[in-house]
């Protein structure tokens, strides 16, 4: 028995009713790409999701059509997420040893001070 | 648009931390207390990651079942431009189940999986997508309050503790505001319009006001699973109190169009400063989420059908592939 449908899309296709299921294999919807986007010129490309894609071709596709469907975008990166290599979040302490670099800080230099005391040792 | 996830209290297992590492446990809840998120592959408590999987996987089957009501009048909208917006809409609320599919993919659920899941009947979705959109009004009711019923409840989330959805729900509700303006647009101009767009907007909404009461589920404050959920930041709105924001905020806005809502109960109390209304048939919305609606079955058969249809373009182009969670 066909469905009968108020959308005659549905009509068309003639759907028969039936209790059949299918079963998507592994992998039936491919792999991922990671999608970095720049919102304009000048600034940072930003990563803001991910696709399912065959290859790169049709990756760069989905990500244009899911990520920058209202012109907020000028360009595109796509890249494969197998790819990418990160860190642990559980590992995150090796960040922690930024804090003690006072070296790299602006702020720890205070050469004002040095120049003042020369100037007063001077004036003595 | 969405509907809230529908969590069956009699099958909780109402100890949700059975099991789990108590110094590890303290660590997380600790973290989501200080307003932290919590990122795919930090240590989250099996009940956390479950049941973010089925709120997540719901949410991604209903945006795209819940293209199929709307895009019903595509070919017969009325007007050219009224026809591109819907195609719109209709694309954004696919692209909606594609960011949240990813959301759920990084907790470890795969993709066949879910699909598998949303054809054979296992998985649900929003109860509102069983019924049917039978005039052009029925998809202008649909775009203006099921989506800003759908914005109340991911407005709520939003503010959740998982990373991956807070981000695919900034987007979503972005998005979403297109939507709102859209269907509001639609039934504004059918109820100043002819006698005729007047009856068949306000026909609209008296199928469409039952199940909109429905959309929240029923109440949860009683659920053993609550207190817990919402210390996790996994629900952050009890289903009642997110019925009464859209009731305040939308009610007044019907009731200005001069239409009727068929519920003779429906005001607001002015000593509790919450609305009073008619309990909604919860024997009818169970029986229709459990698959006896008028609509599941061809939702399903459509859905299983694209699948099967598209199969062989799929299969076509798998070459061998190496497949990954998605990072975030």
């Amino acid at each position: 028995m066909k469905i009968i449908s108020l959308d005659p899309r549905v009509n068309r296709s003639s759907i028969n009713k039936t209790e059949e299921t299918v079963i998507l294999e592994k992998l039936d919807q491919f792999q991922t790409y990671e999608v970095f986007a720049q919102t304009k010129r000048g600034t940072h490309h930003v990563h803001v999701g991910s696709v399912h894609a065959a290859n790169e071709n049709i990756a760069m596709l989905f990500a244009k059509e899911q990520y920058a469907r209202r012109g907020e975008c000028v360009n595109i990166w796509v890249v494969k997420t197998a790819d990418v290599s990160a860190t642990e979040y559980e590992d995150s302490d090796i960040f922690d040893t930024l804090d003690e670099k006072y070296h790299r800080n602006p702020e720890s230099y205070k050469v004002m001070d040095r120049i003042k005391a020369y100037k007063e040792k001077g004036n003595q | 648009m969405y509907g809230n996830a529908y969590i069956d209290p009699k099958k909780a297992n109402n100890s949700l931390v059975n099991g789990e590492d108590p110094i590890k446990l303290a660590e997380f809840e600790a973290r989501i207390a200080s307003g932290q998120k919590v990122e795919p592959k930090d240590w989250m408590p099996a009940m956390y990651r479950k049941q973010l999987v089925r709120m997540i996987e719901q949410h991604a089957h209903s945006e795209i079942i819940g293209s199929l009501p709307e895009g019903t009048w595509i070919t017969r909208a009325p007007g050219f431009r009224r026809k591109l917006a819907l195609m719109a809409k209709v694309q954004d609320e696919v692209g909606h189940a594609q960011l949240l599919y990813n959301a759920a993919e990084t907790l470890g659920k795969s993709r066949e999986d879910m699909i598998n899941d949303l054809i054979s009947g296992k998985s649900k979705y929003s109860n509102v997508f069983n019924y049917p959109a039978v005039t052009w009004a029925d998809s202008a009711v649909i775009a203006w309050l099921i989506d800003a019923g759908a914005i109340v409840n991911q407005l709520a989330n939003s503010r959740g503790s998982y990373g991956p959805y807070c981000r695919a729900l900034e987007r979503i509700c972005a998005e979403e505001s297109f939507h709102l303006k859209y269907g509001h647009d639609n039934v504004v101009f059918l109820a100043t319009g002819t006698p005729k767009q007047r009856e068949m907007v306000q026909e609209a909404l008296t199928r469409w006001w039952p199940p909109i009461m429905h959309f929240f589920g029923p109440s949860d404050k009683d659920s053993v699973h609550s207190e817990t959920l919402m210390k996790w930041k996994v629900k952050m709105a009890s289903n009642d109190d997110m019925r009464q924001q859209f009731l305040n905020m939308y009610v007044p806005k019907i009731w200005d169009l001069g239409l009727v809502l068929p519920d003779p109960n429906l005001v607001k109390n002015e000593e509790t400063g919450k609305w009073d209304y008619t309990e909604p048939d919860w024997e009818e919305f169970k029986r229709v989420i459990n698959g006896d609606g008028p609509c599941n079955a061809e939702r399903l058969a459509v859905r299983r059908t694209a699948e099967e249809n598209g199969r062989w373009v799929r299969k076509a182009l798998n070459k061998s592939q190496n497949y990954v969670t998605p990072l975030s």
